[in-house]
């Protein structure tokens, strides 16, 4: 019975999973470009950066850049995964429901997606759907080169576009070590980051976004 | 009032000597190759830092290339080899008197030698100080003019350290200030072998020396000299500029601005440096009181 009861989910039919993924792009789908305003925050373990504020762009279905136009950011690549499109323009895969769980306190539905086609960057993605409203809280991506993304999104004034006002992407990093010899370091005695070097290697930004513009077009220059 | 002449006098001798020029000749030459190597080849030097980052995150490297990172990219590979411009200076103070057979002449004044002595390391602090202003005016500003101003990042061996643009002009000031105090260590040090010496090539040679061997020991990074000689060795506190762009941060890695990786390292050094300086100047003094001058 329990057995049952756990295999349940993932036995609702397919077709029941891509009507809610459908009903999801199409709300997402409502953006055709937006151009936001927003600051990223920084955690990566061997990057000490100040919070910085930057520019990002989008435009349908899959192009989007995030810019420090006024100064120094590492961005991550994983970045582009802020786009749900990445996913829900998935025209080839396989759905299911694996059960329910809470993100951020709203009751949400796992589903898990397997791309079918070789050509799709995307090797597995799991996606925390709110069904009420119709977005996506939560979402963990594969990528067949880039590791694993995770995204937490928080939705205030432009939920209904299906917009965020605050992401939180963790990503791997990998070590970062210069060759001997090519930075004479001052030893100051701070070897709090050497003690950290045991932690895992999970780096993460948080992007709070301030202000949207939403569908008042974005030329393609921007993305050069 | 007699200190201030003889400094008069000192500074006249350092600045009337062609070879003094050799210094502010040599670092703007070196400034300006830098320069032009980062204009031309900027991101293949950035590169040489981030590569094992570049499948992670987007490298900017457009506007990391900037006037401040250039300066500290030139004070990195400058500041290592200016001890020795001071070298040929302090290292000449007495010891070229002593070989011009002047020096005797000097002494039989009504001058107290610790004067001379005090004048001499004066003169040569402030020849430290004008080298330093120069390499401030061609490498920060000079930079600053070529490159703009923006964000600055700089790189250690296990991390790297990102400023905002606004935090950086004061890391600079202080970085060159400790640098002066770092420069006259070795100036105090060139004016003790000077005073030991009759001719100027030894006292020149052996500042060299003792540079070189403390600053290979440094970087061989083994356990028995970290724990030894590195904690008291001067190369080691010299690099005490370098503290001024190392940043502290929150608990979520934000970086805090006007902040500093344990200051406390830095008035250590600083302290170091200044203890070696008063034991050079005590030496050279000590040892000039008894000397037989007779050339």
């Amino acid at each position: 019975m329990v057995f049952a009861a756990i295999l349940l989910p993932a036995l609702l039919p397919a077709q029941d999973v891509k009507e809610l993924l459908q009903k999801v792009k199409d709300k997402y789908d409502q953006v055709k470009d937006y151009t936001a305003e927003g600051k990223l925050k920084t955690n990566v373990l061997f990057i000490k950066a100040p919070v910085a504020t930057v520019k990002i762009w989008y435009k349908k279905p899959d192009k989007i850049k995030i810019k420090n136009e006024k100064g120094v950011s590492f961005i991550p690549k994983g970045s582009v995964n802020i786009n749900m499109n990445n996913v829900l323009g998935l025209s080839n895969y396989e759905a299911i429901v694996s059960g329910t769980e809470k993100v951020g306190g709203t009751d949400c539905k796992v589903i898990k997606i397997f791309p079918l086609s070789d050509e799709d960057n995307i090797s597995r993605a799991t996606l925390y759907v709110d069904e009420q409203q119709l977005l996506v809280k939560r979402s963990v991506i594969s990528t067949r080169e880039n590791g694993t993304y995770e995204l937490v999104m928080q939705y205030k004034q432009y939920a209904a576009y299906g917009l965020p006002d605050k992401v939180e992407l963790t990503f791997n990093t990998r070590d970062y070590k210069l060759p001997k010899g090519i930075s004479i370091d001052y030893d100051n005695g701070a070897d709090k980051d050497k003690k950290e070097r045991t932690a895992p290697k999970k780096g993460k930004v948080e992007i709070v976004y301030t202000k949207y513009t939403i569908n008042k077009g974005v030329p393609d220059s921007v993305f050069n | 009032m007699m200190f201030i002449t003889l400094l008069r006098i000192e500074l006249f001798k350092i600045f009337k000597r062609p070879r003094t020029y050799i210094a502010f000749g040599a670092i703007a030459m070196i400034v300006l190759l830098v320069q032009l190597a980062l204009k031309v080849n900027g991101k293949d030097f950035i590169q040489l830092y981030t590569d094992s980052q570049s499948d992670t995150f987007e490298i900017p490297y457009e506007s990391m290339n900037n006037g401040y990172f250039v300066c500290v990219a030139v004070l990195h590979m400058i500041l290592i080899h200016v001890p020795l411009l001071v070298a040929l200076i302090a290292g000449d103070m007495i010891s070229g008197e002593a070989g011009l057979g002047t020096l005797r002449l000097v002494v039989g004044k009504p001058i107290g030698r610790t004067e001379l002595i005090l004048s001499k390391f004066m003169a040569s602090t402030i020849y430290v100080v004008m080298l330093l202003v120069w390499m401030a005016i061609f490498a920060l500003f000079g930079s600053i003019l070529l490159f703009g101003s923006g964000d600055l990042v700089v790189f250690r061996e296990e991390n790297m350290h990102l400023m905002n643009q606004q935090d950086v002009l004061w890391r600079f000031f202080a970085a060159f200030v400790f640098a002066a105090l770092a420069l006259t260590t070795i100036a105090a040090m060139a004016l003790m072998f000077s005073a030991f010496s009759e001719n100027s090539l030894g006292p020149i040679v052996a500042t060299v020396c003792v540079v070189i061997v403390f600053t290979i020991v440094q970087q061989l990074k083994v356990p028995l000299f970290e724990q030894t000689i590195n904690p008291w060795s001067f190369t080691t506190h010299m690099l005490g500029w370098k503290g001024f762009f190392y940043v502290e941060k929150t608990a979520e890695g934000v970086t805090i601005d006007g902040s500093v990786e344990n200051p406390a390292s830095l008035v250590k050094s600083a302290g170091v440096l200044l203890g070696y300086i008063l034991l050079f100047l005590t030496v050279t003094v000590q040892y000039f009181k008894r000397k037989d001058i007779l050339s």
